[in-house]
C-alpha cells in the first residue's frame, strides 16, 4: 500500500511536470526568440536561447506604426464587442433563467447552431453586404459579427450562472425594508456580477483571437487587428519571414491574455465548464 | 417581433384571469428581452447564409460584376466533380479525426492528473489556460518557428530519432506539413478539452469508484466500466464542440503553409475562392456545402452519442 501510494505521488508529479512543459514550452520559445537579434535569426539559429540577448525587437515593434495601430484596433474592437455582447446576453440570459415565455427553446437552439457555424461560409456574403453598407474595413464591420458569434457562449454561460442565483433573496431584502433598487443593487448585482464578468472574459478572448473575419473584412490598418496584421508581416524575403519581429509581436499580443488568465483563472474555468456537465 | 395571438376570453374565473394576464405579460417581457440578441445573431448568420444560397446559383465574379449569369446548380456540379474539393475535404476530415482523437486521450490524461493533484492547483490551472487563451495565429507562428529548418529546435533536439535529420524540411512535403499543422492545433486546444473532461470527472461520486475497487475491479475495468460511462455527457459535449471547431480549421493552415504541399482545408478553399479570386458565385456554393457538412457532422455526432444536447447542457 505504502509503495503504491508513493508510486501515485510520483506519477502525479510526473504528470504535473508534463503538463507544465506542454503548456509553457512554446511560450518560453517565442519569448526567447523575441530576444534574438534579427541578424541571428536571419543567419539561422537553431539553439533554444539567444546567443546574445537584445531588446532591439521590442524597440522596433513599438516604433512600427502599423503594429501599434493594429494593437489599438484589436483593443477597441474586442472591448466594444465584449461590452455590447455581454449587455445583450445578460438581458437574454435573465429572461431564459427567470421567465417563462414561448420560444425559449428556439432561442437556445439558435444559439447552439450559431456556436457551431462555419465562420468562413459567411465571408463571401458578408464581404458583399458590408461593401454596400459601407461597413467594410471599419470597426463596426468587425464588432457586429463578433457580437453574433460570442452571444451564444455568453448566453449559455450567463443563463447557467443566473439559474444558480437565489432570487428569493431579493424579496427577502425587500421584506427587511430595502427599497427594490437597494435590493437589486445590494443583493442581486453582487450575486450576478461574477457570471457577467466570466462571460465578458470569454467574449474578449474570442474577439481577441478571431482571424478569418479580421483578414476578410478589412483592407488597411484602419481596422486590421493584430492577428490579421501579423499575417502581413512578410519582410523583404518571403521565404525567410522576419522571425524576431513576429515573435516579438506574438509576445506583446499574448501579454493581455496572460494577465487575464493570472487574475481570473478560477472564473474562466467555471465559465468554460458552466452547464457543460449537468444531465 | 412577437405575434400577439388574440386571447380568448371565455369567462374565466377572476383569479385565473389575473394568472393568464400575468403569464402573458411575462411572455411578452421574455420575448422583448431576448429580441436584441436574436436579431444580432440572425443578422450576421441567417441573412448572409440565405444570400449565399441565392448567389451560389450564379456565375458571378466581383472583378466582372456585369457578367453575372444564372447557372442554377452549375456551381455545385463543378465543385462536386472537382478533385480539389474532395482532396481538401479529405484533409479536413483527416485533421479533425486525428486531432480530436489525440486531444481526447491527452486531455483525459491531463484531467486525471488535475483531478488527483493536491498541490499547485492554481499554477496548473493558470498554465493550462495559457494555450487556451493564446491567439491561434501566435500558436501557429510559434510552431512554425519550432519546426523551421533554419531556426527551429526540433531537428536539433530529436536528431536521434531515425526519421528526423538535421535538415528535415517540415514544410517541404505533405505529411510533414500536415504533422506540424496538427501539432499546433492539438497544442492549443487540448487544455480546453481537459477542462471539460475534468468537470465531468469531478461529477463522478468517489464512493462509486471505491466500491468498484473493493469489488476487485482492476484499474482498466474501473476506467472503462465506471469512469468513462459516467462521463458520457461531458465527453459528448467536448467531442462535439472540438470536432466542429477542428473542421473549421483555417488560421493554422493560413499561417504555416498557406495551403502549400496540398495542406488546404475546406475553409481555406472557400476563403481563397471568395477573397483571393473574388469568385462570389462559386465561393457561395462552397459556403453552402461547408455549412451543410457541418450540419451533417453535428447531427451524426449527436446521434452517435444518443444524448439530448439541451439536457446535456442543463437547459432542459
Amino acid at each position: 500500500m505504502a509503495t503504491s501510494k508513493r508510486g501515485n505521488v510520483l506519477g502525479t508529479w510526473f504528470g504535473f511536470a508534463l503538463i507544465m512543459i506542454w503548456c509553457l514550452l512554446p511560450v518560453v520559445w517565442i519569448i526567447s526568440l523575441s530576444f534574438k537579434s534579427p541578424a541571428e535569426t536571419t543567419a539561422g539559429s537553431p539553439q533554444f536561447f539567444p546567443k546574445a540577448w537584445t531588446t532591439q525587437n521590442y524597440k522596433d515593434i513599438v516604433d512600427n506604426p502599423d503594429f501599434t495601430r493594429a494593437l489599438l484596433n484589436s483593443f477597441g474592437i474586442a472591448l466594444s464587442a465584449t461590452l455590447f455582447s455581454v449587455v445583450l446576453a445578460t438581458l437574454a440570459a435573465y429572461a431564459i433563467a427567470r421567465l417563462d415565455f414561448r420560444g425559449k427553446r428556439a432561442v437556445l437552439s439558435l444559439a447552439l447552431a450559431i456556436a457551431m457555424f462555419p465562420v468562413v461560409s459567411l465571408v463571401g456574403p458578408l464581404f458583399d453586404m458590408w461593401r454596400t453598407l459601407h461597413l467594410f474595413n471599419t470597426w463596426p464591420g468587425l464588432i457586429i459579427p463578433y457580437m453574433s458569434f460570442t452571444l451564444p457562449l455568453a448566453i449559455w454561460t450567463l443563463s447557467a450562472f443566473f439559474r444558480e442565483i437565489p432570487w428569493e433573496m431579493e424579496q427577502a431584502a425587500q421584506v427587511d425594508g430595502a427599497t427594490s433598487w437597494q435590493a437589486f443593487r445590494k443583493v442581486i448585482v453582487p450575486l450576478a456580477a461574477p457570471g457577467v464578468f466570466t462571460a465578458a472574459i470569454l467574449t474578449f478572448f474570442f474577439a481577441w483571437n478571431e482571424f478569418v473575419l479580421a483578414i476578410s473584412l478589412t483592407s488597411t490598418t484602419a481596422s486590421r487587428t493584430v492577428p490579421a496584421q501579423m499575417s502581413y508581416f512578410v519582410g523583404a524575403d518571403p521565404f525567410n519571414p522576419p522571425y524576431s519581429q513576429l515573435a516579438t509581436a506574438s509576445v506583446v499580443v499574448t501579454v493581455p491574455v496572460v494577465i487575464i488568465v493570472l487574475l481570473f483563472q478560477r472564473k474562466i474555468v467555471a465559465g468554460l465548464t458552466a452547464g457543460a456537465v449537468k444531465g | 417581433m412577437s405575434t400577439t395571438t388574440p386571447t380568448k376570453v371565455t369567462k374565466p374565473s377572476k383569479p385565473l384571469r389575473a394568472d393568464t394576464q400575468r403569464a402573458e405579460a411575462e411572455n411578452r417581457l421574455g420575448r422583448r428581452l431576448v429580441a436584441p440578441a436574436v436579431v444580432i445573431m440572425l443578422l450576421v448568420t441567417a441573412w448572409p447564409m440565405l444570400r449565399a444560397l441565392y448567389l451560389s446559383l450564379f456565375r458571378y465574379r466581383l472583378t466582372t460584376p456585369d457578367d453575372r449569369s444564372f447557372v442554377f446548380l452549375g456551381n455545385y456540379g463543378t465543385i462536386l466533380s472537382d478533385p480539389l474539393f474532395w482532396r481538401d475535404t479529405w484533409n479536413t476530415v483527416l485533421i479533425m479525426v486525428i486531432t480530436v482523437g489525440v486531444e481526447l486521450v491527452v486531455g483525459f490524461a491531463f484531467a486525471m492528473v488535475m483531478h488527483k493533484i493536491i498541490f499547485a492547483r492554481g499554477v496548473m490551472r493558470t498554465s493550462i489556460l495559457i494555450p487556451y487563451g493564446i491567439i491561434t495565429v501566435v500558436s501557429a507562428f510559434a510552431w512554425q518557428f519550432t519546426f523551421s529548418i533554419n531556426n527551429g529546435y526540433i531537428n536539433t533536439w530529436f536528431d536521434w530519432l531515425p526519421f528526423i535529420d538535421p535538415d528535415t524540411n517540415w514544410f517541404g512535403d505533405h505529411w510533414h506539413a500536415m504533422f506540424a499543422i496538427m501539432v499546433s492545433e492539438i497544442w492549443k486546444t487540448t487544455p480546453f478539452m481537459s477542462l471539460l473532461l475534468l468537470a465531468g470527472l469531478s461529477q463522478i461520486p468517489e464512493d462509486m469508484i471505491e466500491a468498484a475497487k473493493v469489488d476487485g475491479a482492476t484499474w482498466w475495468q474501473r476506467l472503462f466500466k465506471v469512469i468513462l460511462p459516467n462521463m458520457r455527457a461531458a465527453i459528448m459535449v467536448a467531442v462535439l464542440f472540438r470536432a466542429l471547431d477542428a473542421f473549421r480549421i483555417f488560421d493554422n493552415i493560413f499561417v504555416m503553409t498557406r495551403g502549400a504541399q496540398n495542406t488546404e482545408s475546406s475553409s481555406f478553399l472557400t476563403y481563397r475562392q471568395v477573397i483571393e479570386q473574388m469568385q462570389l458565385g462559386m465561393g457561395s456554393a462552397l459556403s453552402v456545402l461547408l455549412f451543410l457538412t457541418v450540419l451533417l457532422l453535428a447531427y451524426l455526432i449527436v446521434r452517435a452519442f444518443k444524448v439530448d444536447l439541451s439536457a446535456a447542457r442543463g437547459e432542459g
